[in-house]
């Protein structure tokens, strides 16, 4: 609540002497255009707008010279060194996996202790750049990255890349991660690196699926329609999916209804901002328009526009929903909560024995370009793709396929578990060369100001597919600035 | 003759001592308060993201709030907030205030008032956390429908393009009744109980009373309700936050949360500023107004 405001009673010299103070900040703040080193008013040289990079100059030194705790030798692989070091995290709160991950880390290396700071994701987001720029962290959980590359806030890995061999993974999995020089994604130096990689598909209930008489996962998407149309007759909710505040879940089903209807790459191209990417593709008018009929015929919870992710989780693993469309970082809690009663399977083809795409991407972190001891959290990153310990972790607390090469070690998986249904999963998108990064990820703010008021809409009759494709391919343009 | 200087010096000492006490306060309110407006205003001339350079702009994101329907639809949303978060607290509030006046003697006044006012004592978040629940598909709200048998009415109300902002708006009703309670009852104390039995004696009713020496008498307390409640309309934040995030659709986004999306999540630190510049202004142009009306006048 505002405070009441006073009413001032100033006498006139009182007035003045406010009137000059006033003007004197005034003079001050006009000094410094926004943006030329520190937030404060402090004057500047330049009068007017004077563009400053702010930390442009340091971010391609920083390498070199970041590391306290390394070796310091030239030409000696990056690590932790033997001396104490304490390194600084920024990480996502309610995920217990990177908190398992440097546990593990100071166990196998005592030298090493970490200071974890914690914040939500929406909360990392927003503070990301002032973070990366002001208190930079030695390893961070980043949000959508490009323009944090932009501004050189983020360490180029590149070299990293090379001395530990990351170059010889898939390229799939480290293709999102890379920014060039214009901010658009798939090419250009490496940013950041994963701790797994998650994918998204559809989780269904066994005990509800029975009822209905699913046995197995449907092969195409007529037959989800079916299923579908089959719950909705015998009274079950058929799908519980968030779609309300600022974080539109109807994303997900959507995603998958694209994967369905058309191929990955051209979704790709638009999420990593290709110059002339479109959303708004007849392949994808077809999946809008199969949502909006998944919508108009009651397929959904009735109140999804008000249904949070957590109200989302609580209905389906309380047995109120056959289906959610979600990621397999539930997988590890779905086979605690709901053991033995929940399956997985990805979005089914259009046509039978399609190629099979999913929304997968890698746990994203990354290293502040000023950070303190770059080497160890490059070392960190690397031991997490290829440390068996790290690995089993990765797959058990993090539910999803580790980083790292196509050969490495994978941890036994007991069979019949839901996390062992993602992890085959995922290797049929390896195969099928499904993967695509999320369509909320294409720009900082599409998520928010876009695909979640758009597809709000749409749950409300107030927006058909095509023209919902329109209008997101529009906001996309005018926050990318063409 | 003699003496005219040496007052003049006087006065000109205590108003140095005057200006000593009053300076580190003042400072204060320079630097935490003086200088962040200076500062918005500055920025709101730029288009910058907060971090990388920043380019002048002069004032096309002031020009951008009238043609954007995002940024002109927020600021309509908070004119209609205003109906839930001003008038019905106000009416209400004047309504409550009367009755318990006529029951001051009781107990009952007593635990009214402490029970109206709660809402005060709870942070907003709280309270939109704890609406958000009765407001649910499976809330309370639609619950006690069902049992007085509107079971039809029932919806997920912050989740509906009609319902949502009335939704809100209910929330911010319930927050601000007691303030305006309180306020209102306070300054029905003050008033002359002579009055009232002068105009019993010429035969008046309740309603009369109420006409002639309560509200008449409220000017000033009504003025401050008005104010209090119509800024707390305009720059409302935390609720919407805690309950609708804005949605569904923008149904429910203000200026207040319209600014937080702008700086944080799109970059736009400018634009933000220039929204809040502008907000600053239209609560002044309706807040002075109201301040002249209710104005004591002799």
């Amino acid at each position: 609540m505002p405070a009441l405001p006073t009413p001032p009673v100033p006498s006139s010299r009182r007035t003045r002497a406010g009137v000059l103070a006033v003007a004197a900040l005034a003079v001050t703040a006009a000094c410094s255009s926004p943006g030329s080193g520190s937030s404060s008013a402090a004057p500047s040289s330049g009068a007017g707008s004077a563009p400053a990079a702010a930390g442009g100059a340091t971010a391609g030194a920083a390498q070199g010279s970041a590391s306290t705790g390394a070796s310091g030798a030239a030409g000696a692989a990056p690590s932790c060194g033997t001396a104490p070091v304490t390194m600084t995290g920024y990480f996502e709160t309610g995920f217990p996996l990177p908190k398992a991950l440097t546990d593990e880390f100071t166990k196998q290396y005592p030298n090493v202790t970490w200071s974890i700071r914690e914040d939500q994701f929406a909360v990392i987001t927003q503070n990301a750049p002032r973070t990366l720029a002001d208190n930079p962290p030695d390893l961070m959980r980043l949000p959508q990255m490009s323009e944090l590359a932009k501004d050189h806030l983020l360490l180029d890995l590149d070299s990293y890349a090379k001395a530990f061999g990351w170059d010889q993974w898939p390229a799939s999995q480290l293709e999102q991660l890379r920014i060039s020089a214009d901010g658009s994604r798939g090419t250009g130096p490496l940013y950041a690196n994963g701790l797994n990689f998650s994918m998204t598909g559809i989780f269904y209930n066994k005990k509800l699926a029975a009822q209905i008489g699913m046995t197995k996962p449907p092969a195409t998407v007529a037959e989800l329609d079916s299923l579908l149309q089959k719950a909705k007759s015998a009274g079950i909710t058929p799908i519980a999916q968030f779609n309300g505040g600022a974080t539109g879940g109807f994303a997900f089903p959507l995603q998958n209804l694209m994967a369905a209807y058309g191929p990955a790459g051209p979704i790709n191209d638009w999420i990593f901002d290709k110059p002339g990417a479109t959303i708004d593709t007849p392949s994808n008018q077809q999946a809008a328009a199969h949502l909006q009929e998944w919508i108009s015929k009651g397929y959904f919870a009735k109140d999804v526009n008000s249904l949070d992710y957590a109200a989302m989780m609580s209905r389906f693993i309380g047995g109120k929903s056959l289906f959610i469309f979600d990621g397999d970082w539930e997988s590890g809690n779905l086979d605690k909560q709901m053991a033995g009663n929940v399956g997985f399977f990805l979005m089914p083809p259009a046509q039978a024995g399609g190629k099979q795409a999913a929304m997968s991407a890698p746990l994203t972190y990354g290293i502040a370009a000023k950070a303190k001891h770059a080497d160890c959290a490059a070392f960190f990153l690397n031991w997490v793709a290829t440390n068996q310990q790290a690995r089993t972790i990765a797959v058990q607390v993090g539910g999803s396929h580790p980083m790292g090469a196509a050969d490495a070690y994978m941890p036994p998986v007991k069979a019949g578990t839901v996390t062992a249904a993602t992890l085959a999963a995922g290797a049929k998108i390896g195969q099928d060369n499904g993967a695509m990064d999320f369509i909320a990820n294409a720009t900082g703010a599409v998520y928010a100001k876009s695909w979640t008021p758009n597809l709000q809409r749409m749950v409300g009759g107030q927006q058909t597919g095509a023209k919902m494709l329109a209008s997101v391919q529009k906001d996309y343009q005018s926050q990318l600035g063409h | 003759m003699e003496r005219r200087p040496r007052r003049g010096r006087r006065s000109a000492r205590r108003a140095v001592t005057g200006w000593l006490f009053v300076a580190p306060a003042f400072l204060v309110y320079a630097v935490f308060v003086l200088r962040p407006m200076v500062i918005s205003v500055q920025y709101s001339l730029y288009e910058w993201d907060g971090v990388g350079a920043s380019t002048w702009v002069g004032l096309r994101n002031y020009g951008r709030l009238f043609t954007e329907s995002a940024l002109s639809g927020s600021i309509v949303n908070a004119f209609k907030l205003i109906v839930f978060f001003s008038f019905v607290p106000v009416v209400l509030g004047l309504l409550i205030a009367a009755s318990i006046r006529q029951i001051a003697a009781s107990r009952f006044a007593g635990v009214a008032r402490t029970v109206l006012f709660l809402p005060q004592v709870i942070p907003l978040v709280a309270a939109g956390i704890v609406w958000s629940w009765l407001l649910s598909s499976t809330g309370f709200v639609n619950q006690a429908l069902g049992w007085v048998g509107l079971g039809s009415v029932a919806r997920a109300w912050l989740g509906d393009f009609t319902f949502a902002l009335p939704a809100v708006g209910v929330i911010g009703a319930w927050v601000l009744l007691g303030l305006c309670t309180l306020l209102l009852l306070a300054g029905m104390t003050k008033i002359d109980p002579s009055l009232y039995e002068a105009a019993r004696l010429d035969g008046a009713g309740p309603v009369r009373e109420f006409r002639s020496i309560t509200l008449p008498a409220l000017r000033q307390e009504i003025g401050v309700c008005v104010t209090v409640t119509v800024i707390a309309a305009l720059a409302s934040f935390d609720i919407i936050y805690i309950s609708t995030q804005g949605g569904p659709g923008n149904s429910t986004m203000v200026p207040g949360l319209e600014i937080y999306y702008l700086a944080f999540t799109e970059r736009q630190v400018g634009q933000a500023s220039a929204l809040g510049v502008a907000l600053m202004v239209l609560v002044l142009a309706c807040v002075l107004p109201i301040q002249w009306l209710t104005k004591e006048r002799d």
